[in-house]
């Protein structure tokens, strides 16, 4: 049986400008100016933060393992995410979503608030000083950071198993969900010169499985750290994917992957295509696969451990056919409502066909796409060269985040959820996860919260020792379950009464 | 060849005939070739000045 399939989006923003050009210091003022917006500033409590855990059994070699860093700027929003400083990025991670498209909506969310740090933070900078972001995963020099999806699976699934059937997905759903790059920018890059990759990120990727993040990067990332009862639950963090502009591509990637690990619970791993034989040289080959826009005669094939090539198309469509199957006789309902989850399934299948026969028709859906015509367009019209830094420019201005500036924002881009919706999501948190027990905290009892992180709330009452509330389950502490507690209780205090009787 | 002659040369291969889905698709790739000219035309007023001082400066450290 498949749990249910909470799951969110870390994303890392690049960041340019700030006093001295420090990133960490224009990182702190962006958390920090957000922080004062919404006047609260939420310690985050490292208790139960293991990112050293790996899922295949060991406790990593230390010296490898993540570095968690203690003392910079954060803070925790009423909507249930976080917003923090992540090494020299500001990150927000986007509260636990109980489906892809409120996923897709709390991530928006992000970009919004995002946004409004920085009109804020720029406000008390001189013009020199200003800072800008850019919802990206690389800066074209050999610096990746990355846009994280984690999603809640059974304790049930043997790892391995996991990284079986898996690796098809992560290396070939770029062709549909990748942002973008143009140029190379690492060894592995520089073996193959590609003029323009699928994936801002894939070139990064030089192992198969692993614990690290930020070196040595995994197509699978082993860090065992459920943020959940560990008895019952896994989280998979996943490291392969670019930050989306297009919301139908960051709403199918996660639509995508959720029902595949829905159908791998459910079915086990022997129903998934055939892995292939290097998935690292897969994940590099298909990036650079440039036959969709016509630039190549063939599409870029790989071997699998079934002897036979397979194209990142072949893999996508079998595994369509997979989800597919796993819709048809479940009902899919650990993953959405049956209207999201068929939403998922046409919108996947007409990226699979456009990509395929007419790829102008998806170019309003695929970020890659969008932005190559952006650029050749650009290209033809003046006769530039491909290492023009005009194009270059077109490229990196595509992820900015300014309505004045972004070209992702003029691309002509379809939209999936309302403004007003994603405004309504700056502020409250998700209904159906515990998020909105974390998100009524921060919002009713400010002051008295000492600290937070994704499985407790720490109260300070000013009365000696501190009170953990935990919330080991992410489906629980919802709206349905929580919302009475709330309206009877004025402080932190009486909450915590009428929560021990 | 461009990207556009390619779609037509594969639309006028096509064997079967044209249906609704297709002509209303084919619509829609006109318009946006239609929005991707006007976004270049007005490309100028949004691109950074010195875009070759812009990329140059755009360094990261690494994340995650």
């Amino acid at each position: 049986m498949a749990v249910e399939k909470i799951l969110g989006i870390e994303t890392e923003y690049g960041i340019a400008g700030g006093p001295g050009k420090d990133p960490i210091v224009a990182s702190s003022l962006i958390v920090n100016a957000y922080a004062q917006l919404c006047s609260n500033s939420i310690r985050w409590d490292f208790d139960g933060e293991h990112p050293e855990i790996d899922a295949r059994g060991v406790r990593g070699h230390l010296q490898f393992a993540p570095i968690v860093e203690r003392t910079v700027a954060n803070t925790v929003l009423t909507n249930g995410a976080r917003l923090y400083v992540d090494h020299a990025h500001p990150e927000y991670s986007s509260p636990e979503c109980r489906t892809p498209l409120e996923a897709t909506l709390y991530d928006a969310a992000g970009e919004e608030v995002m946004l409004e740090a920085q009109i804020s933070a720029n406000v008390n900078l001189e013009p020199e000083d200003r800072i800008t972001l850019y919802k990206n995963n690389s800066d074209g020099k050999g610096n990746s950071y990355g846009t994280h999806e984690n999603f809640l699976i059974s304790r049930s699934l043997e790892f391995a198993d996991i990284v079986r059937a898996m690796v098809p997905h992560f290396v070939s759903r770029q062709l549909l969900f990748g942002a973008g790059k143009l140029g190379f920018e690492t060894d592995a890059g520089e073996m193959s010169r590609p003029i323009f990759q699928l994936s801002q990120r894939s070139e990064f990727f030089e192992e198969v499985v692993g614990l690290e993040t930020t070196m040595k990067r995994p197509v699978i990332n082993t860090r065992d750290e459920p943020h959940a009862d560990a008895e019952r639950f896994r989280r998979l963090h996943v490291i392969n994917g670019d930050a989306n502009m297009s919301q139908v591509a960051n709403f199918l990637k996660l639509g995508s992957t959720s029902l595949l690990l829905g159908a791998l619970e459910e079915y086990g791993v022997e129903a998934f295509p055939p892995a292939p034989v290097d998935p690292v040289f897969a994940i590099r080959h298909f990036a650079q696969d440039l036959s969709w826009v016509g630039l190549e005669r063939e599409p870029h094939t790989v071997e699998a451990t079934d002897g036979k090539n397979w194209s990142s198309w072949q893999y996508q469509d079998s595994l369509w056919s997979l989800a597919k199957k796993y819709v048809e006789e479940t009902g899919a309902e650990a993953v959405a409502s049956e209207g999201e989850v068929s939403q998922i399934l046409k919108g996947w299948r007409d990226l699979l066909d456009g990509i395929k026969d007419a790829p102008a028709r998806v170019a309003d859906r695929i970020d890659w796409l969008a932005k190559f015509r952006i650029i050749e367009g650009f290209r033809e019209r003046y006769g530039l060269g491909w290492d023009s830094p005009k194009l270059h420019a077109i490229a990196l201005q595509y992820h900015d985040i300014r309505p004045d500036r972004s070209l992702s924002k003029r691309a002509g881009l379809a939209t999936l959820i309302d403004l007003l919706d994603i405004r309504t999501a700056m502020h409250e948190a998700p209904a159906d996860t515990r998020a909105y027990f974390r998100g009524q905290c921060v919002r009713k009892y400010p002051n008295q919260i000492h600290s937070a992180n994704w499985d407790s709330v720490v109260f300070d009452l000013g009365d000696g020792p501190l009170h953990r509330v935990p919330m080991m389950d992410p489906t629980r502490g919802t709206a349905q379950l929580t919302e009475n507690l709330f309206s009877g209780a004025d402080s932190a205090e009486a909450l915590l009464e009428i929560m021990n009787r | 060849m461009s990207e556009q002659e390619r779609i037509q040369k594969q639309r006028s291969e096509r064997t079967e005939t044209s249906t609704e889905a297709e002509q209303v698709s084919s619509a829609k790739s006109d318009q946006l070739k239609a929005d991707l000219d006007d976004l270049l035309d007005e490309i100028d007023i949004v691109l950074e000045e010195n875009a070759e001082e812009f990329v140059r400066s755009y360094i990261q450290k690494g994340g995650e």
